[in-house]
């Protein structure tokens, strides 16, 4: 797995408050080498998850609060990474709709999957559109589809549906 | 009638530069290849804002798949982009072979990477037609359809469509090709060489196309990288991104191609980047043909099939960039959810910006060397 998915995975284990800060050797003229920095275990379940691509078809998956959506943007933006799709899940049973952040590398074999979770009744998260301009359609479609609110969003009227449309047709209980 | 008339020569006397007016372009225009409509903002001969606005052919696919089982959903996958719909039932397939643990035999993956290519080729000869046309050469769509109805025939004769192929299954292919097939294959690549030389003399050196495509509508790297944008738009921009090469899926990884990449960005980069793919097509084909194995067509597949709870990602290199199916199983016989992620959404997202302070000439002649396919944004 290339360097960029460590650094990846340790940078938002740290936004996550997974792991423990790797400490430093303190003496830098020391002859001991430094210990190895406390290596994160993304295979065990947590917020961050190393993730096989042959099963799944990405690498990494984080979930973070709705809150977050922006920082873990920005961090995949200062890595280089392109956005490949937005979209919502909605989990009647549980009461609450799930957005998916698809991102890809252009350069390195590498996938990321961010995911939030917000309430059924009141889906509104932070619009990633000032960090990845190109979220603007992908936020509008998944306002169309799942009435989900992208708040700071230059604009969400309806999209691909009709002017005039105010359902959301992938909702699980919308009738026709 | 009377207000308004009023109100023009007040506006005229302001003087303002910033004197513009709307020009809608579609959703019925002859350059929008479909129902397409772009509202543009119009300096004069100058764009200071061109808004694609889409949805006129929009059928809410990803409500159908939560409507129906696994299988009867793999024909819709084929009416997304009709010009690519072996690369898009490929992902589907994929996705779902993915999910359910499904082992395809070897061959299948070859007659899936032949006839994948065949496609890709057949799909570029329509877009460098469609664009020669907007660009007010009308004969060379009459040579790209030429070439195309070869490769429409025998993808015909193979599995009975013409363009809306439903030929991978689960596990497999609907059924195994025949010596005509092959042969006949052959024929076309040995034909279909010679010809790639006289469009390069007839059409892509020449001065009035170059005129027209060189330094026109540039795209970053940056400006792809943040609108998402693949396929030739991204690889006309210097990077050598292709799901082919970067997430190998089938038998890629065992055949020797290129990645054709152009760094300058333009209209011509993009219509370069095409021309030589369909080199490469030619390539793979070959190749696969030679290393085309004896045996199954067919793996073993339940006869209900079932996915394990969870989600699952597929992407493919399709015609127009990367195709990624993200399909969510709650472990029932249908899809609990499909997200579909074409490559022509986010290659036009990135035309507002990229459009800005061009001549609407230009505009058209960018919009061409996007290659849309409108119901595969609309979906």
């Amino acid at each position: 797995m290339s360097s960029s998915f460590e650094r990846i995975s340790e940078r938002f284990a740290q936004l996550l408050g997974q792991t423990p800060v790797a400490s430093r050797s303190p003496l830098p003229d020391s002859v001991v080498p430094p210990a190895p920095a406390a290596s994160l275990d993304l295979s065990a379940p947590g917020p961050v998850q190393a993730v096989d691509h042959a099963l799944k078809g990405y690498d990494l998956n984080v979930a973070i609060s709705p809150r977050q959506v922006v920082l873990a943007a920005d961090i995949l933006d200062q890595e280089g990474f392109a956005l490949d799709a937005i979209t919502g899940v909605d989990w009647l049973a549980q009461g609450e709709m799930e957005i998916v952040y698809d991102y890809f590398h252009p350069l390195a074999s590498l996938r990321v999957t961010v995911r939030a979770r917000v309430p059924r009744a009141e889906p509104e998260l932070p619009t990633i559109s000032l960090v990845f301009p190109g979220a603007n359609w992908h936020e509008r479609e998944a306002h169309d589809f799942f009435g989900i609110r992208f708040s700071g969003h230059p604009n969400l009227a309806p999209f691909l549906l009709p002017e005039d449309a105010d359902f959301h047709p992938l909702r699980k209980d919308y009738q026709p | 009638m009377i207000a308004q008339k009023e109100a023009l020569p007040a506006a005229r006397s302001s003087q303002s530069p910033q004197e513009t007016f709307v020009l809608n372009l579609g959703p019925q225009h002859p350059a929008a290849h479909g129902v397409l409509r772009v509202l543009m903002t119009m300096d004069g001969e100058w764009i200071t804002r061109a808004e694609p606005v889409i949805g006129y052919i929009h059928r809410m696919h990803e409500k159908m798949g939560e409507n129906r089982t696994w299988a009867q959903f793999l024909p819709n996958t084929a009416r997304i982009d009709y010009l690519s719909a072996m690369h898009y039932t490929h992902a589907f397939v994929g996705a779902v072979e993915r999910a359910a643990g499904i082992e395809v035999p070897s061959r299948a993956e070859y007659v899936r990477v032949l006839t994948s290519e065949l496609n890709r080729i057949a799909s570029h000869l329509v877009w460098w037609g469609a664009l020669l046309l907007d660009l007010g050469g009308f004969t060379p769509i009459l040579y790209a359809f030429e070439d195309r109805e070869k490769i429409l025939d025998l993808l015909e004769e193979l599995c009975g469509a013409r363009l809306t192929y439903c030929y991978y299954r689960f596990g497999g292919l609907y059924n195994d090709v025949d010596d005509d097939f092959l042969n006949g294959t052959r024929r076309f690549v040995q034909e279909m060489r010679p010809r790639l030389a006289m469009y390069r003399d007839l059409v892509t050196d020449n001065i009035i196309l170059r005129k027209r495509l060189t330094g026109i509508g540039p795209i970053s790297a940056e400006m792809c990288r943040k609108y998402g944008a693949t396929g030739p738009v991204i690889r006309g921009s210097g990077i050598a991104y292709d799901v082919r090469k970067v997430e190998p899926y089938s038998v890629y990884p065992q055949l020797d191609f290129k990645i054709p990449v152009y760094p300058e960005g333009d209209s011509m980069a993009r219509y370069l980047v095409r021309m030589d793919e369909m080199e490469q097509s030619l390539r793979i084909i070959e190749q696969a043909l030679d290393q085309l194995p004896a045996g199954p067509f067919m793996g073993k597949v339940p006869r209900v099939l079932k996915v394990p709870p969870g989600d699952t990602c597929y992407a493919v290199e399709a015609a127009r960039g990367r195709f990624m199916v993200r399909i969510v199983s709650d472990g029932k016989d249908t899809p609990y959810r499909v997200k579909l992620r074409t490559p022509s959404f986010s290659n036009l997202s990135l035309y507002e910006e990229a459009s800005r302070g061009m001549i609407l000439p230009d505009a058209l002649a960018m919009l061409g060397s996007l290659d849309l396919v409108i119901p595969d944004i609309d979906r």
